[in-house]
């Protein structure tokens, strides 16, 4: 803010209709635009889910229609189980990327970062452009798979070396779907690179006067840790794309050993190592679950103290949290390779931080709950997800417990218990954070009010059926039920499938709730009633300037701040809240200096 | 509403803890000799991570029934002790049991990983491959043949590329789809794969171990119980890998060395 070389680029307000809504320099359109991506990304991730439940819990049932998405894959409807594999290739890719890291991360954070910091816009509007339209290509290559040889990749989300690496020998999709997987996934980096090379000197640099960093709201400083995390995580996943497919094209063998043979036939390959991949991704990987979630852990903290009407217990506490979540991601990634082969001892170095990192979840979780006492909480949609939030993160959070010890991984690895650990602390609880996140902004992104009853329905159905599908995964993990199965033809796992049946119904109604909020979204979006610049009595940037925002934000008057962010629970001419850029001064018991 | 939500979460948080509380879903009787440090541990972690779930969801639950939707009269007020007092107690309760099962959970992991096998182990090599395991037992010679990836072929059931002619030691390696091995004797698994990422799993042995390939890995352990288990695959591997097995049978001594006999005189 005190720097005189950085500034937010002073762009003309656009005039063309390309300039305004499709290539346009403005954050805040480049947040709708991912917002956007993400919803319809979400809604394909959804609709693969429902194919991939309905043939786990009824295998040789006909999909109406699916034999038209492939012929040899779903001949007569009733998906093969390459295609099972193929399709949750897709969607495992399609959730984590395309949703979980642009929802919460580069659309929300694009449109409110540089308001609530208190800026125009970010230095590098270009650059942010690009890192949109190169993320929507990244999107449009994956889609591709679906429509080239033999489809899509079937290697999973994690695509382990060498299936990904020898090329179509490998099973269907093993040869341009996953060069197209590849190529999707390096720009998708490129994309949040230049989201997170925007997203840091924004925090830094182009602060409003009086915006000390203690006076970021929460959700700002999640955004700014996010970014620093992706800074590093992407720029390791990206390189490590580009050497798969050379693997493909020019005959390298990064990640392929000598003296492979596939189909009685020796590959011609030497000298590398699988193991190096799951190094690689995992160093992104991990990172990347914290790259979902913060941004929630910020949104949900930012939204439940505007409905509790009071700061939470220490704001402080909570960024030094989430700060310590970020650098002990990098340290923990082995627990995913417990088992992998790599050195046992290893695997103890890699258990240590993994339980440590439960003591900064633990305390956010706790800041969160305990803040709760003695507030006058006000429950709508924005704060009943907001809950929601937390107990999911809690939920699948002590799962976290078993899966980090090694000796319990031998038994709980590559099993349902993984998949209903992820699917719960960063899917559910993510999805619960970026619906939070639109009930309470949409008023501010889209100038309308959303539906209320429809926002309390839609919770209510999505929290009971999130819990009917995914606390049954838990279950049926210590069973011993594997993942990745496109059927259970296994002695031991066959008595599991009714419970695969209940959670293939209890999928298809949740999914169906989803409905309820597309619908709400679009409606609300052209008829709702209009929305007031500041209808939660909120005391952040966001909530002082017009609605919907000017495309400089602030009308050309840049605000200055001087607040806390929090200041609720005090009494000033408006309410029992003073904004952050009203120089009224209030008495207030929750300055933290 | 939200009294509502509150006895929801309630609901849920006992319904979901019930299933584990009757082990209506559970993990097979362990048949191995380590697996009981591993039942332990995870009883333990259950135990604590159990109770931390259902006090955090009562909890979140009693503080949305008591403090939501509050008059405009109501006061705010802020948790005794505020901050400082929750990050003592996570750093006390999480931390110690952080130590607690890190420092227990050693054990269970180091019996089976940072411990050699002995010397009078009996040695088994498994290979797996797109898309079933294949097993191999030395022979009376006591010594593995060498394996030459360029003589596998499936066709002709030469599932190791072994060559006979050439290499003395493999003409008496006896080749199984089968794996059986005699109780209480300890088993020295060598683990190689010919093609891509696999896994070894049978859950009553409380044993899982990925291939990789190019890297031959070894495992040891001790089957405690006769009887007949599923092998299978745990790492995703293409098309079939659903459909990836083999068994696994623990018999006595004498059934061991009769059927290693029938075996042979099949090769």
């Amino acid at each position: 803010m005190h720097d005189v070389a950085a500034h937010a680029a002073h762009h003309a307000p656009p005039t063309s209709f390309i300039r305004k809504y499709v290539f346009s320099l403005d954050h805040k359109v480049i947040g709708k635009q991912y917002y956007a991506l993400a919803l319809v990304a979400a809604l394909v991730g959804m609709v693969l889910s429902w194919i991939m439940r309905i043939h786990l819990g009824w295998t040789n049932a006909a999909i109406p229609g699916l034999q038209l998405l492939s012929k040899n894959g779903a001949p007569g409807g009733v998906l093969t189980p390459e295609y099972y594999l193929q399709l949750m290739t897709m969607h495992g890719t399609i959730m984590v990327f395309f949703v979980l890291t642009t929802a919460p991360f580069a659309a929300f954070g694009n449109f409110f970062l540089p308001i609530q910091v208190g800026a125009e816009d970010m230095p590098f509007p270009r650059f942010n452009m690009m890192s949109f339209w190169v993320t929507f290509a990244g999107f449009v290559v994956l889609m591709a798979a679906f429509f080239v040889g033999d489809g899509p990749s079937l290697g999973g989300w994690t695509q382990y070396a060498p299936l990904n690496a020898v090329g179509p020998v490998a099973g269907p999709g093993q040869g341009m779907g996953v060069v197209l997987w590849m190529a999707s996934i390096a720009l998708f980096c490129v994309g949040q690179l230049l989201g997170s090379l925007n997203f840091i000197p924004t925090t830094l640099d182009l602060r409003a006067k009086g915006m000390s960093l203690m006076r970021l709201p929460l959700t700002a400083w999640a955004w700014f840790i996010t970014s620093c995390m992706g800074l590093t995580a992407f720029a390791v996943l990206m390189p490590a794309c580009i050497l798969v497919i050379l693997d493909h094209v020019a005959g390298t063998s990064f990640f392929v050993p000598s003296n492979l043979v596939i189909n009685d036939q020796l590959q011609p390959h030497s000298g590398g190592s699988t193991l190096l991949w799951q190094h690689l991704f995992w160093f992104f990987g991990h990172p990347e679950v914290y790259i979902a979630i913060v941004p929630g852990i910020g949104i949900v903290s930012h939204i439940l103290i505007t409905n509790m009407r009071k700061p939470m217990l220490s704001q402080r506490v909570i960024i030094y949290s989430m700060g310590a979540l970020a650098v002990l991601s990098y340290m923990v990634y082995g627990h995913h390779m417990f088992v992998s082969g790599m050195n046992p001892v290893s695997s103890l170095a890699f258990s240590f931080p993994t339980l440590v990192i439960t003591i900064p979840a633990t305390i956010i979780v706790l800041i969160q709950v305990f803040s709760l006492y003695g507030s006058k909480l006000r429950i709508n949609s924005a704060s009943l997800f907001a809950l929601g939030f937390i107990s999911m993160f809690v939920s699948g959070g002590v799962s976290g417990f078993f899966l980090a010890q090694p000796s319990i991984d031998i038994m709980l690895h590559a099993t349902y218990f993984v998949v209903g650990h992820f699917h719960m602390v960063m899917g559910v609880a993510a999805m619960f954070g970026i619906f939070a996140a639109t009930y309470f902004w949409a008023p501010k992104m889209f100038g309308r009010m959303m539906n209320e009853t429809l926002g309390r329905i839609h919770f209510w159905l999505s929290f009971v059926g999130a819990y009917c599908i995914f606390m049954p995964f838990h279950y049926l993990g210590m069973a011993g039920n594997i993942r990745r199965y496109s059927s259970f033809p296994d002695d031991f796992l066959q008595p599991l499938i009714p419970v695969h049946r209940w959670i293939t119904v209890a999928a298809l109604i949740t999914g169906a709730a989803q409905l309820i909020f597309v619908y709400n979204l679009i409606h609300s979006r052209f008829w709702g009633k209009p929305a007031p610049d500041n209808p939660w009595e909120a005391t952040s940037l966001e909530w002082s300037t017009p609605t919907p925002p000017p495309w400089d934000n602030f009308a050309g008057k840049l605000p200055v701040v001087y607040h806390d962010p929090y200041q609720y629970g005090v009494q000033s001419s408006v309410g029992d809240y003073v904004m952050q850029a009203s120089p009224e001064q209030v008495k207030t018991e929750h300055d933290e200096k | 509403m939200a009294k509502f939500v509150a006895v929801t979460i309630i609901v849920i948080a006992v319904l979901s803890a019930i299933p584990i509380l009757l082990h209506t879903w559970a993990a097979p009787e362990d048949i191995s000799t380590h697996g009981h440090l591993i039942d332990e541990q995870t009883s333990e972690t259950m135990a604590e991570a159990g109770i931390s779930f259902l006090a955090a969801q009562f909890l979140l639950a009693i503080f949305i029934w008591m403090f939501s939707n509050r008059g405009p009269d109501a006061k705010i007020k802020n948790f005794p002790g505020g901050a400082k007092v929750l990050v003592i107690a996570a750093l006390l309760l999480v931390g110690a049991e952080v130590l607690a099962l890190g420092v227990f959970g050693v054990k269970a992991w180091a019996d089976v990983y940072l411990v050699a096998p002995s010397a009078n182990a009996i040695p088994v090599q498994v290979q797996a491959g797109q898309f079933a395991f294949y097993f191999r037992y030395p022979g009376p010679d006591g010594t593995f043949g060498p394996a030459h990836p360029e003589l596998i072929n499936e066709g002709s059931q030469n599932f190791f590329g072994l060559d006979p002619e050439h290499d003395t030691d493999s003409r008496d390696d006896i080749v199984t789809a089968e794996m059986a091995i005699p109780v209480n004797k300890e088993i020295h698994l060598l683990m190689h794969s010919k093609d891509v990422g696999h896994s070894f799993f049978v859950r009553e042995l409380r044993v899982q171990q990925d291939f990789v390939p190019g890297l031959d890995v070894s495992l040891h352990f001790t089957a405690t119980k006769v009887g007949k288990y599923e092998i299978v695959c745990t790492q995703l591997c293409g098309l079939g890998h659903y459909n990836m097995k083999a068994y696994l049978s623990v018999m006595s001594q004498q059934d061991f060395d009769d059927w290693l006999k029938k075996e042979q005189a099949m090769q």
